[in-house]
């Protein structure tokens, strides 16, 4: 078959795709991979996020804190439309992927995911082999050649750390690797399909101190080649993995910006109080 | 310690005070495990009582008892010889020996009587009989006396006189046995060439012959004349020559092996002297019980026993085998398993995945669960009247108008039996993947969604095959529902005795329209129509217990199946 994209171009294709009516005047800047513009967020009729303005920069690690029920973990499923799955729920504004609002009723959703990755909360590898796992997302996208599937696996496994712990058994199920291994390999699954942005919803909550510590030196490699956004509870992790970092509160975007500055002299009053524990 | 001492003035007492109340013997726990496993026990015990009580009646018919000599002698009468197999002793009250019309004096309240099977239906109209144990004298058990199985009247109960071959004696005596023994051999053979060429190959000329015949009235339904279409009538004409030819080489053949099986005969006394000649042609098999030892009757059983499972039935199902009923059973089972898993997979898929949650889909799945309880007879109305009448007699006018009026598929078969017991056992399946489903992690689908699959990609690839054990679930008591059911198929399939199989080797090889023999009919039919009751009990038993060991076969092969693909999906446990 002659139809089979080599897996430098499936990324420009995806995007081709979806941003297929995308205008010529190109206002977007090459320094921030996604810009989000006056968003609201309604679960029926509570709303849940406000009027949040923002701009992720590319090849950057961004955290989300603050307080449970803060709508951290809402936004950042907004960026691939994940809370299009949840009834009842409606979003206004804008929300531009290279230039493109995702909310735009001409977008293949399923370009977008492929696009901007997620990582959760709790590894959720599916019941397959660990190959097969990671090579799901390739044979969404058509790709069936044994030798690009076989390279891709060990690119994004070597790339999620997790490579030399299991090339030997890469049939066997991937349940049978630990909790770390499965954080690991399902990032690996998100990097395989190349995205241009990894979401990480809380990756590391229920992981011991030791994976969380390979994951998050996996988050500092990451970043060199891709966006990342990540929800964090933990503020040194915050400020370990991220280079911007956003302090939502009760559904308000308090401040956001460098990391070194919001935890070292932050502007608002609310940001210091949480990162110094007066509550949260 | 240090704690104990001051955390209190009291010192601390851990011995229980209260051992012997009731309260505290409920409080303890131990009534519920010991009601929980009565529980268990029961059923364990009911179900192992089951299987036991259908093998210990069933399975000892096929055993070649001995054959007992001796004269029953009633009171005030002249002692008659008997040669009989015991079958079965009982008390009987004396009062029920009286009503009966036995002239009983003494003042014992019950009395032995025996079941006892004297064969000979032609010659005594009966081939069991109740006999008073204190009345049998002389008994014993004569090494020369014969059983033959027989291809009509059951079996025969007496002693070889002679061989005979072409009407004259060749063996008498103890050399007859041996000359019988052989030619008993052959005249297998030749019996086995008969039926190969009646059932087999005659019966694919037949078939040939019948598509001829439906062809020819297919050409003059389309308006088409031997003048108009000589060439398609030609073409007609030479089948039809070529099957008269073969046909008339078989019949040929056939009457060659009906002579050779003529050949020999065997001339008997019965035990009360009657004598009679019987062509090998009519015998089945026969033995000396009293002269074999343990492991010649073991063998001969163990042959009885495949004869059961494998041989066709003889004799209004009361002798042969049970094999077309397994066949059709299983088939039936089989065909309903094709029918029902896809279509319940797919309603629950809906039901579950894509309509919206609420009071519409709600009342459909209420609808659905309660199908469940609609009586199996019910299903058999519906398919009478929606499948075979409706479904069946159209089906008929469109494609098969050249065979009418005798309908091909507008009439009760093995096609619209499985699709009867499909609906039957619909909400059984609809139920189970339902449950399926909703147990598949929502963290799993969202993991396929964010890698960019669509619903349906996420579903084919992650949520069936993880959901595939509870489908299998669904199959496994759907099997379970319908390889039981007997009172739909009365109306949509099932007969006594089916002319042929519904898979052979005309083509199209599967033919669903015919009728089939099924396991629980044959139970009934054997149990309740048979004119010669007491052949019929042990058949009875025997078949149950051969249809449950069927459903369990079936059971377990899907059982072992879902295991493997709950090995293969276990993240649900996780």
């Amino acid at each position: 078959m002659t139809g089979v994209q080599p897996t430098s171009s499936l990324r420009a294709m995806d995007i081709d795709a979806l941003s297929a009516s995308r205008q010529p005047s190109r206002i977007e800047d090459d320094v921030h991979a996604i810009t989000v513009e006056n968003l609201n967020l309604f679960y029926g009729p509570k709303q849940a996020l406000r009027n949040i303005n923002m701009k992720i920069a590319k090849k950057k690690a961004t955290a989300f804190i603050g307080p449970s029920g803060c709508g951290k973990s809402t936004l950042l499923r907004c960026f691939n439309r994940m809370n299009d799955l949840v009834d009842g729920c409606r979003v206004d504004g804008h929300l531009n992927l290279e230039g493109k609002n995702i909310y735009d009723k001409d977008v293949d959703i399923s370009a977008l995911r492929r696009n901007v990755g997620m990582v959760f909360q709790k590894p959720n590898p599916f019941p397959k082999s660990i190959y097969e796992n990671v090579a799901y997302g390739m044979r969404l996208a058509g790709v069936t050649k044994k030798r690009e599937l076989d390279e891709t696996v060990e690119w994004a496994l070597k790339g999620a750390a997790l490579w030399d712990e299991v090339k030997d058994r890469l049939e066997d199920s991937a349940l049978g690797l630990s909790g770390g291994q499965q954080q690991r390999l399902v990032i690996a699954r998100a990097v395989a399909i190349k995205p241009q942005v990894l979401l990480m919803d809380e990756p590391c909550s229920a992981l011991d101190p030791i994976s969380t510590l390979k994951v998050e030196e996996l988050i500092n490699e990451l970043k060199k080649e891709f966006t990342i956004v990540i929800v964090t509870h933990n503020m040194q992790q915050a400020a370990r993995v991220s280079d911007y970092t956003a302090f939502m509160y009760v559904g308000d975007l308090i401040e956001f910006g460098n990391t070194d500055k919001l935890f070292t002299k932050p502007s608002m009053k609310q940001t210091e109080d949480y990162i110094t524990g007066k509550y949260g | 310690m240090a704690a104990t001492e001051a955390s209190s003035s009291k010192p601390l007492d851990l011995t229980a005070k209260d051992t012997q109340s009731v309260s505290s013997y409920v409080k303890s726990g131990q009534p519920y495990v010991w009601l929980t496993a009565a529980a268990i026990s029961v059923s364990f015990i009911i179900t192992v009582a089951l299987l036991c009580l259908t093998a210990a009646r069933g399975m000892p018919h096929f055993w070649p008892a001995d054959l007992l000599k001796a004269e029953y002698q009633e009171p005030g009468a002249e002692p008659v010889p008997m040669l009989a197999e015991l079958v079965s002793e009982e008390e009987v009250s004396t009062a029920r020996l009286k009503s009966a019309g036995l002239k009983l004096e003494d003042d014992k309240p019950f009395h032995t009587r025996d079941l006892v099977k004297v064969g000979n239906r032609d010659l005594y109209g009966a081939d069991f009989r109740y006999l008073l144990d204190e009345w049998i004298l002389s008994r014993s058990y004569p090494e020369d006396a014969v059983v033959l199985e027989r291809m009509e009247w059951g079996n025969f109960h007496g002693f070889l006189e002679a061989m005979k071959e072409n009407g004259s004696v060749i063996a008498s005596g103890e050399q007859a046995w041996t000359a019988y023994a052989e030619r008993q051999q052959r005249a297998d053979r030749l019996h086995d060439e008969l039926r190969e060429i009646e059932k087999g190959e005659i019966g694919s000329i037949n078939y040939g012959l019948e598509r001829v015949r439906l062809d020819t009235r297919r050409l003059e339904l389309a308006g088409k004349t031997r003048e108009n279409a000589a060439a398609e009538y030609q073409e007609l004409d030479a089948r039809k020559a070529a099957l008269d030819a073969s046909y008339e080489k078989l019949r040929t053949r056939l009457v060659e092996i009906k002579t050779e099986l003529a050949r020999d005969s065997l001339v008997l006394k019965s035990v009360d002297g009657q004598e009679l000649e019987i062509p090998l042609a009519k015998i089945a098999r026969g033995y000396r019980p009293n002269a074999m030892g343990l492991f010649a009757k073991l063998g001969l059983y163990f042959e009885k026993l495949w004869e059961f499972v494998s041989a066709e039935p003889r004799e209004a199902n009361t002798e042969g085998g049970i094999f077309p009923a397994i066949f059709g059973t299983v088939m039936m089972v089989l065909l309903m398993s094709v029918f029902v898993t896809p279509f319940g997979i797919l309603a629950a898929l809906y039901l579950r995945e894509y309509a919206k949650q609420g009071t519409v889909t709600q009342i459909i799945r209420i609808a659905v669960n309660n199908l469940a309880g609609v009586p199996s007879i019910v299903y058999g109305m519906f398919g009478l009247g929606f499948f075979v009448y409706f479904v069946g007699g159209s089906l008929d006018q469109l494609f098969y108008a050249e065979s009418l009026p005798s309908p091909t598929f507008g009439t009760p078969g093995i096609l619209w039996a499985s699709l009867t017991l499909a609906i039957l056992t619909l909400p059984v399946v609809i139920v189970a993947t339902e449950e399926g489903l909703a147990r598949i992690p929502r963290s799993l689908r969202e993991a396929s969604l964010a890698l960019g699959a669509t619903k349906a990609e996420t579903l084919w690839k992650v949520v069936l095959p993880m959901a595939s054990p509870a489908m299998m679930t669904g199959l496994i008591l759907a099997i379970a529902r319908a390889a039981g059911e007997v009172a739909p198929l009365m109306l949509v399939g099932v007969v006594k005795l089916a002319p042929s199989l519904p898979l052979d080797g005309n083509f199209p090889f599967v033919h669903l329209e015919r009728k089939f023999m099924h396991l629980g009919f044959h139970i009934y039919d054997v149990g309740f129509q048979s004119p010669n009751v007491e052949a019929a009990r042990p058949l009875v038993y025997a078949t149950s217990f051969l249809l449950v060991l069927v459903i369990v076969l079936l059971n377990v092969s899907a059982i072992r199946i879902r295991n493997r693909l709950r090995e293969k999906y276990k993240a649900l446990d996780g």
